[in-house]
């Protein structure tokens, strides 16, 4: 999957045309295990990176999703919180969270690319 | 030690097996100044019938309100409770099972649980209610602290007319939490506006009722007012029975509503344990505080229950949790529900009715005595009594002649010396013919004596 | 000869397990189980707020709600059942003396308002209690009122904040070792103070050095559970203590497992400002499926002064309670009334019963029999850390490498061998935790043949048996449940099949 950069807490972001897409990574999800509920930010919320932004929840677990720029929400998944079951089956695809206008592109640099984001996650077993 | 199962036999064998020459020798991470050579500077152990006589002592010098004529409220109510409650809430499968986490084999409780949930939202009209909480005074303060996150506000209106302690208990979280509270001055004629108290930064009103004077109130344009302005209506409820004769506060707008369960099923007790019930709209249920019990199948496919919607709690959601609590008040929750289920609607209902007649019936007794008046106009089963005298000095002379009056509000209201006269007066099931006529005659001879 | 059971029952019930509808299924319109007179007639004064609809309660005669009840308490497992091995939960005996002296007739019937002239014997006995508590902790003050165990870290964290206040210092962060019950970091947050893990070492205690290095001016103080969820005594307890008095902060200790050391340790030796005591772990009230607790405070001088009311104090004219706190420095009131006086009652009839002694021996026998399971078990699953552990003896799933069965697995394994599983994957610390607190009720016969069971199901994971693990239970009252479901589509209430029961909303 090119084009993608992810973050050390497992969120992707895909950028097209300024705006970026950001859902959780395959990784993440398979540890979350079955996803019950999702909590997703307003349109029109302003994001900074690094903070918490929605909140993604299993049976036994509650993680934070941090955002991976600084922007504004743009868009949500409107329909991912009544079929939460998405982020497990299509963690990159339909099982997005939110989009993001990009208040700084440069900060995407930060991030990791696909080959940096295998290796981290092989660190962490 | 009629508890401990080890023999001295027994001890060594162990010993041998782990290796440790003795039991104190499995201590030596213990700093050796910290161990104790020997037992502490208490009794040594005795038979049951030592402990019965020691503790049979100390109850022998009160006086239990079931051996007088009494009328005490103010937040705790005596009603008969038939004897299987007591009977099935001591089976050990109830009394010594845990926490259901394990749902396999707890499904005992977890059904009751879900039962007890159904009939918290049936009896106060809401859409879901939890496992329970400590007592009323603790759910309040969660319910605030609730509404505080779901309007993302820090101010909430408290009704002066609240119980006291619900009060203190909301305040004592309020300085912690750093949130504002306007506390509103008690009205023994349960007059107050709370609606112009009302701004754009009020997270929730919080109101009684009966309330803490005993009078009934009509919210209704109270909550609308609140959800004009986006804040949610808190109402409580002391005293449960009053459910099945009064409007219940989900009819009158509320969003969440607290209640203290004791007075159904539940002893006395010397104020604890009692049981907290909680209910809200469901469209809140995410910023519950405590246990909640779903139903949900297994893998044979036959109905059962768990433990759910668990991430909102501390043992997974930790420092974000929405509220710290763990332990509730299961095995009193499982009174009030088998209380209620003894009671059926048409027990309920009835006895809630005759609550309120015995207490109509003395009111107007009472109201009739020279220097007494009654000051609610409405009222369930307790109301407020002004004396011509000091109430908590009425309240002495009485438990001399071995008549529980009834709650001075100075007990619980002490700086305000313009209550000093009032008397809160509460009538259940209890009261008898007689013990209504020894309170009037007790209480003329005493104003008058 | 018919080998098998059989697979389907006319009822769905088998033998003894019997299916039970919910109780709103069985309700019958005008039924009831209590006798009650014709109400008088007459005028109400309910100020025209009579109630309109329906409340929907179920109707049901006496034998009825008898026998639903002890049905439903026959799918629980409980202590009077089996052991109950789980690790920091304490599940002890709970003896039927305490229950009958919580009924007695001057207690069970006290109500929280009368004279204080008419309760002195159960203020005394509040006062009684409190002197237990204190000399077996070695503190010179308890705060009663709290409800429970998180109730009790409420009081002590906020007996902190306010003497910090007190001092016109503005400290916000508490210190919470990664090992912590859950408890610890809600109640620091419910406090106002933010919350700063501490890692454990090695050994699995509190990692001193990284302790250390978080201190500072901006630090309250530090939560910790001694002997910790590990099962293990924090061998630099008073060292910490030191260091946090030190930065000038408070030591609050969580007294969940001071069943461990009641009668041989007094953590006022240690150093601790504060510490809550739940009464149901070491004194053994009952549980209850989940409470009702009761968490009483110790604290130590320097926190007493702010203790919440009310509280009991023993004057010339016998005891008085101090309800109001006018211009005092208690930092207010926790909980309606006085706290849980049929906890108290049944907690002063265990320590009665055990005596100073017979405590020490508890204790004693808790940490002997956590060992003796230790070292019975520990060629076949794997001890979490090395040495002699407390109360608990805590493991990890290292004996489950490669077999495909894991510790829920394993647990619910347990449940078919009928025992309680213990607890699984707490502390956070250790990976695939499974932490077993046999309790010094447990006689060596039982520990024998839990001992057995186990063994035997370690090995059967390691030879292979891994879908039988992952079918357990199979014998118990339901299989495993469908959680994620239950939370995705929460249905938490009974609902009638038509909109009767929603009429009231």
């Amino acid at each position: 999957m090119s084009g993608l950069k992810y973050t050390k807490e497992h969120e992707w972001i895909r950028v097209e045309g300024g705006v970026g897409t950001v859902g959780i990574t395959p990784f993440a999800q398979e540890q979350l295990g079955d996803v019950v509920f999702v909590e997703l930010p307003e349109v029109g919320r302003k994001a900074e990176q690094g903070k918490e932004i929605a909140v993604v929840e299993s049976v036994k677990a509650a993680s934070e999703i941090y955002a991976p720029v600084t922007g504004e929400v743009v868009e949500v998944n409107r329909g991912l919180p009544d079929t939460p079951a998405t982020v497990n089956s299509d963690p990159l695809g339909n099982g997005w969270f939110f989009k993001i206008r990009l208040a700084d592109a440069g900060q995407l640099a930060k991030l990791m690319d696909e080959a940096a984001y295998k290796s981290f996650c092989e660190g962490l077993h | 030690m009629r508890y401990l199962p080890l023999t001295e036999v027994e001890r060594r064998a162990m010993l041998a097996r782990i290796g440790a020459p003795s039991i104190e020798s499995l201590y030596r991470d213990v700093p050796e100044f910290a161990r104790l050579p020997g037992p502490v500077d208490l009794p040594p152990h005795q038979g049951e019938l030592g402990v019965e006589r020691e503790i049979g002592a100390l109850a022998a010098k009160n006086m239990g309100s079931a051996a007088v004529p009494s009328f005490l409220g103010a937040g705790a109510y005596r009603h008969h409770v038939p004897a299987a409650v007591d009977h099935l809430i001591q089976r050990g499968e109830f009394l010594t099972s845990y926490t259901p986490y394990q749902p396999e084999i707890t499904q005992g409780t977890l059904q009751y649980l879900f039962e007890f949930q159904t009939r918290v939202c049936l009896i106060t009209a809401m859409e879901v209610a939890n496992a329970s909480m400590y007592d009323g005074a603790t759910a309040t303060a969660e319910a605030v602290m609730m509404a505080n996150r779901v309007t993302r506000r820090k101010r909430a209106v408290l009704s002066g007319n609240l119980h006291p302690h619900y009060r203190e208990v909301t305040a004592t979280h309020a300085r912690f939490l750093d949130f504002h509270l306007e506390l509103g001055a008690p009205d023994p004629v349960g007059a107050e506006d709370l609606i112009s108290r009302i701004d754009a930064d009020t997270s929730c009103v919080v109101v009684q009722n009966p309330d803490f004077f005993g009078n009934l109130r009509d919210w209704r344009a109270l909550g609308e007012a609140c959800h004009k302005a986006g804040a949610l209506l808190v109402v409580v409820v002391t005293e449960p029975v009053s459910l099945g004769l009064v409007e219940p506060p989900g009819a009158m707008g509320a969003d969440i509503v607290t209640a203290e369960g004791q007075p159904i099923g539940n002893a006395l007790s010397f104020g604890g344990p009692y049981v907290g019930l909680f209910a809200a709209q469901e469209k809140y249920v995410r910023q519950m505080p405590g246990r909640l019990v779903g139903e949900t199948s297994d893998a044979d496919g036959k109905r059962g229950w768990v433990l759910t919607l668990s991430t909102r709690e501390q043992h997974i959601r930790r420092e974000k949790a929405t509220s710290n609590i763990c332990t509730n008040s299961g095995l009193c929750a499982l009174a009030f529900t088998i209380h209620l289920t003894l009671l059926g609607e048409a027990g309920f209902t009835r006895l809630a009715e005759i609550n309120h007649r015995a207490a109509v019936g003395l009111a107007e007794r009472l109201d009739a005595l020279p220097g007494c008046r009654i000051v609610n106009g409405s009222f369930f089963n307790e109301f407020t009594l002004a004396l011509p005298m000091p109430a908590a000095d009425a309240v002495e002379a009485l438990a001399r002649r071995r008549i529980l009056a009834g709650v001075p509000v100075s007990r619980l209201h002490p700086n305000r010396p313009e209550f000093a006269n009032l008397l809160l007066v509460a009538v259940t099931e209890y009261a008898s013919e007689a013990d209504q006529d020894a309170l009037v005659a007790g209480l003329k001879e005493t104003v008058h004596g | 000869m018919v080998d098998q059971p059989p697979q389907h029952t006319f009822t769905g019930n088998r033998g003894l397990v019997i299916e039970e509808p919910l109780i709103f299924e069985q309700d019958m319109a005008g039924r009831t189980g209590v006798d009650l007179p014709e109400p008088a007639k007459g005028k109400d004064r309910l100020g025209g707020l009579r109630r309109k609809a329906a409340i929907g309660l179920p109707g049901l005669a006496e034998p009825q709600v008898v026998r639903h009840y002890t049905r439903l308490s026959q799918k629980n497992y409980a202590i009077d059942m089996g052991i109950y091995p789980l690790g920091s939960c304490t599940m002890k005996h709970n003896p039927r003396l305490n229950e009958k002296m919580a009924r007695l007739p001057g207690l069970g019937d006290l109500h929280p308002m009368q004279p204080i002239s008419t309760v002195q014997g159960a203020l005394e006995l509040i006062d009684h209690l409190a002197h237990w508590l204190k000399t077996l902790t070695g503190m010179p003050a308890v705060a009663m009122s709290p409800g429970a165990g998180a109730h009790g870290e409420l009081c002590g964290v906020m007996a902190i904040r306010a003497a910090l206040d007190h001092r016109g210092e503005k400290r916000h962060r508490i210190l919470v070792p990664e090992s912590a019950h859950g408890t610890n970091p809600a109640t620091a947050a419910a406090c106002g103070f933010e919350v700063e893990p501490i890692p454990a070492d090695h050994r699995g205690r509190v990692d001193f050095a990284a302790m250390q290095a978080k201190l500072g001016p901006d630090v309250a103080g530090i939560m910790i559970t001694n002997p910790n969820t590990c099962g293990l005594f924090e061998n630099d307890f008073a060292r910490i203590a030191e260091a946090v008095h030190r930065a000038g902060g408070f030591v609050y200790g969580d007294g969940a497992n001071f069943n461990a050391i009641v009668g041989r340790v007094r953590p006022g030796d240690l150093g601790v400002d504060c510490m809550h005591i739940n009464l149901h772990k070491t004194f053994s009230t009952p549980h209850g499926g989940g409470g009702p607790g009761s968490g009483p405070v110790v604290l130590s001088a320097a926190l007493a002064p702010f203790a919440p009311i009310p509280y009991v104090v023993h004057g010339a004219e016998g005891f008085r309670l101090v309800e109001h706190d006018d211009g005092g420095l208690s930092f207010g009131r926790l909980k309606g009334f006085h706290g849980q006086m049929g906890m108290f009652i049944r907690a002063l009839a265990y320590m009665l019963s055990h005596g100073a002694d017979g405590l020490r021996q508890a204790s004693g026998d808790a940490v002997l029999n956590a060992n003796y399971l230790m070292a019975s078990l520990a060629d076949e699953i794997t001890p979490a850390f090395d040495g002699p552990c407390m109360h608990e003896a805590l493991f990890d799933d290292r004996f489950l490498k490669d077999t495909g069965v894991t510790t829920l697995d394993f647990a619910k394994a347990m449940i078919d061998e009928g025992f309680h599983p213990m607890t699984m994957y707490f502390p956070l610390v250790v990976h695939g935790a499974l932490l077993m607190e046999p309790t010094e009720t447990e006689s060596k016969d039982s520990l024998d043949q839990f001992i057995g069971a186990l063994r035997d199901l370690a090995r059967r994971a390691k030879s292979g048996e891994a879908a039988a693990f992952h079918e357990a239970p199979r014998l118990a009252p339901r299989r495993r449940l469908d959680e994620t479901t239950a939370a995705r589509r929460p249905v938490l209430r009974w609902h009638p099949g038509n909109a009767q029961g929603r009429a009231a909303e």
